[in-house]
């Protein structure tokens, strides 16, 4: 994917992947941010102009100190979606990504087209309590994140050698900014009250969720689904929470079969 | 030189294989540890020593501030302060201090330090540190990268709250009040002297030296590591053009005084190893939540704080790694004071928070080392600093004319007023 930077109104610099043609679907990342390799973007831009902004404090975004709380983040949202000079795109959010997608369109249903929510977080479960992300030592995250938890190690720390101290500080650093940014709106539980707002919901929305997802369990996606008028769960075997990195080719699938729908 | 002898407050019953069963001593330790009974034997003691401390003779005697941990018992040191300040008179009062970014509203820190200065009669160093992760972030939700500008909002508040003379409104961004109007005020003024308490966020020196208040260094690795922390400080002090003066700064240092070296060990080896094994257990994923600390500090400082390698050093530290390392100053009255003089001029500090009781160390032991640091190494160290030895910036002030409770209390009981 090539990528370009773009200034929203409000003085956030941001990095956009962009690949494809037809209609515009955004993509919103989670937490952890875009991989070096995103290859379920490459298979939607096959149909698709995918756009993936990174927020700022991810990657070559900057300026995250403009952004403060959850309406900062959902105005943020739609400023990229001016910026870009998009009309009704599709919305697509995997986990931090899926809530300010989801707000943004509680917050504007009639700007969007459809929209597709990735195991979201948002949501807040007493009886099912979501892992502490904040708390999780670097070598802890794939065992909550993958299915296939080698694989997730290698997809996760992206070939870096963390025997070696400079690569584990550039982590950390790294990771440091990223989950700084999240923080301001997962810390220290991740439900800013967007329960109270989901009944806004216009656009026909599917959630996908990986069957094996321990860290925002499936039963998160029912309660979704029961807050969400005209909204379907889709679940994919073999995945855990980052679904669309496990099994891109059924997640591409379902995807494309429900926007095409 | 103003020596303050500080009680950390361990729990002092953490079972042998504490390390090995359970992950961290702060934030998701069982709570089935403490014992309620136990604890009130241990508060009266620990409260006892700090009284003791202004007898033998220290300047100023401590308390702090953590939640949901078994290495200090204070979740509202206020309350310890407020029985100091009855049952004492002269010594400072050093609250260091009131994690002021997690009270709501903040006026709140304003209002009960007033009302220690006021009780103690002007004896109060009032601390405002931003917290350690652990309290500030895990255990009382504050969003990490907020918490620094939500600590200075705060402090803002705060410092009007005492300055003001006429009640006003302040428009904040965590804190909205229509009507701020502190009483009662401080009786020291403008306020009482300020102690801002870092563990290695260069932004702190800053703010310290806009402010002119004490930056008190508070580490357990010793003053040779600490030494090129407060290099760096003092860099910052030269270059922001403030005079030199060591009262700018405080270090907390873990000190054990005996008769001999020998008997040091034999004495206190076991509580030393109990603290640094037990009570500094804190699991990494607590220690520093991502946003906590600036990516500016993280930069400067990435080794120490990505260091899982400092938690997994402390089981196999030595007596012998401690004393060298300068983690702990142990010995003679002799061997002590050496190793004090070498610490105060080494890092350049006038103040020295005297960490005497250690993990579970026993009341006697307590006072056999405090009464010998108080007696035999303190009167010696008195004039490490005689071209600053007026200077009073960072001491609390306190009325002549103050009461005395706590010699009416000794007074009513000689008279048969009270039963002794």
């Amino acid at each position: 994917m090539k990528s370009r930077m773009l200034e929203t109104k409000r003085g956030v610099k941001v990095r956009v992947f962009e690949a494809g043609s037809g209609s515009p679907l955004m993509f919103f990342h989670g937490a952890g941010g875009l991989f070096p390799e995103n290859p379920f973007l490459d298979r939607l831009a096959e149909r698709y102009h995918v756009l993936a902004p990174e927020l700022p404090g991810y990657g070559e975004s900057t300026n995250e100190e403009l952004l403060e709380d959850m309406l900062d983040f959902t105005l943020h949202g739609w400023d990229v979606v001016a910026a870009l000079g998009l009309t009704k795109p599709h919305l697509m959010g995997h986990s931090m990504g899926g809530m300010i997608a989801a707000e943004m369109a509680c917050l504007q249903p009639n700007d969007l087209a459809k929209l597709v929510l990735v195991a979201p977080a948002g949501l807040w479960i007493p009886e099912q309590p979501i892992p502490d992300i904040f708390s999780f030592l670097p070598h802890e995250f794939a065992q909550h994140l993958f299915y296939d938890r080698a694989a997730g190690e290698a997809l996760l720390t992206g070939g870096l050698d963390m025997k070696n101290p400079d690569a584990l500080a550039e982590f950390y650093i790294g990771n440091s900014r990223r989950l700084s940014m999240a923080g301001k709106i997962l810390f220290p539980i991740p439900n800013r009250r967007l329960s109270k707002r989901l009944y806004r919901l216009t656009a026909p929305t599917l959630m996908i969720w990986g069957k094996n997802d321990t860290l925002i369990p499936p039963v998160y996606g029912e309660r979704f689904q029961a807050l969400i008028p005209h909204s379907r769960l889709a679940l994919i075997d073999q995945a855990a929470h980052m679904v669309p990195y496990e099994q891109p080719a059924e997640f591409v699938r379902l995807t494309t079969a429900f926007l095409a729908s | 030189m103003k020596f303050t002898w500080f009680n950390l407050m361990p729990w002092p019953y953490l079972p042998d294989d504490f390390r090995e069963k359970h992950r961290s001593v702060w934030v998701d330790i069982p709570n089935t540890l403490y014992d309620p009974k136990k604890g009130h034997q241990v508060y009266h003691e620990y409260m006892d020593q700090l009284e003791y401390a202004e007898e033998l003779g220290y300047d100023g005697i401590g308390c702090n501030e953590h939640h949901q941990n078994g290495y200090g018992l204070m979740p509202s040191p206020n309350i310890i302060a407020a029985g100091l300040a009855r049952r004492t008179s002269r010594a400072a009062i050093a609250v260091i201090g009131n994690s002021i970014a997690l009270y709501n509203p903040p006026i709140r820190v304003a209002e009960e330090f007033a009302m220690l200065d006021v009780i103690s009669g002007g004896r109060l160093l009032a601390g405002f540190p931003v917290g350690t992760s652990m309290d500030t972030n895990y255990c009382y939700g504050q969003i990490p990268a907020l918490t620094r500008d939500k600590y200075a909002e705060a402090h803002e508040l705060i410092m009007r709250a005492w300055a003001e003379e006429e009640p006003f409104a302040f428009d904040g961004k965590y804190n909205q009040l229509r009507w701020v109007n502190c009483w009662p005020k401080p009786i020291q003024k403008p306020h009482p002297p300020i102690y801002i308490p870092g563990g290695g966020s260069i932004e702190t020196w800053d703010f310290c030296l806009d402010y002119d208040y004490n930056y008190s260094y508070l580490s357990f690795t010793g003053y040779l590591r600490g030494k090129k922390l407060l290099d760096g400080y003092w860099d910052r002090v030269a270059k922001r053009g403030k005079d030199e003066s060591p009262y700018r700064a405080a270090f907390a240092q873990t000190i054990c005084v005996a008769e001999t070296d020998q008997e040091a060990e034999k004495l206190y080896a076991e509580h030393v190893s109990y603290f640094y094994n037990r009570c500094l257990h804190v699991a990494g994923g607590f220690a520093d939540a991502p946003g906590y600390r600036t990516i500016k500090t993280l930069q400067a400082n990435v080794v120490t704080a990505i260091s899982e390698d400092v938690q997994k050093l402390f089981p196999t530290l030595t007596w012998k790694q401690l004393i060298d390392d300068g983690y702990v100053i142990a010995g003679s009255p002799a061997t002590v004071r050496q190793r004090m003089e070498e610490m105060i001029k080494g890092l350049r500090v006038g103040h020295v928070f005297c960490l005497i009781h250690v993990g579970n160390m026993p009341d006697w032991k307590t006072r056999y080392s405090s009464k010998l640091f108080a007696e035999k190494v303190m009167p010696h160290l008195r004039d490490m600093w005689p071209e600053w030895k007026d200077d009073n910036r960072w001491w609390c002030k306190p009325m002549e004319e103050r009461l005395h409770p706590e010699e009416n209390l000794k007074q009513a009981r000689q008279d048969g007023r009270l039963p002794l």
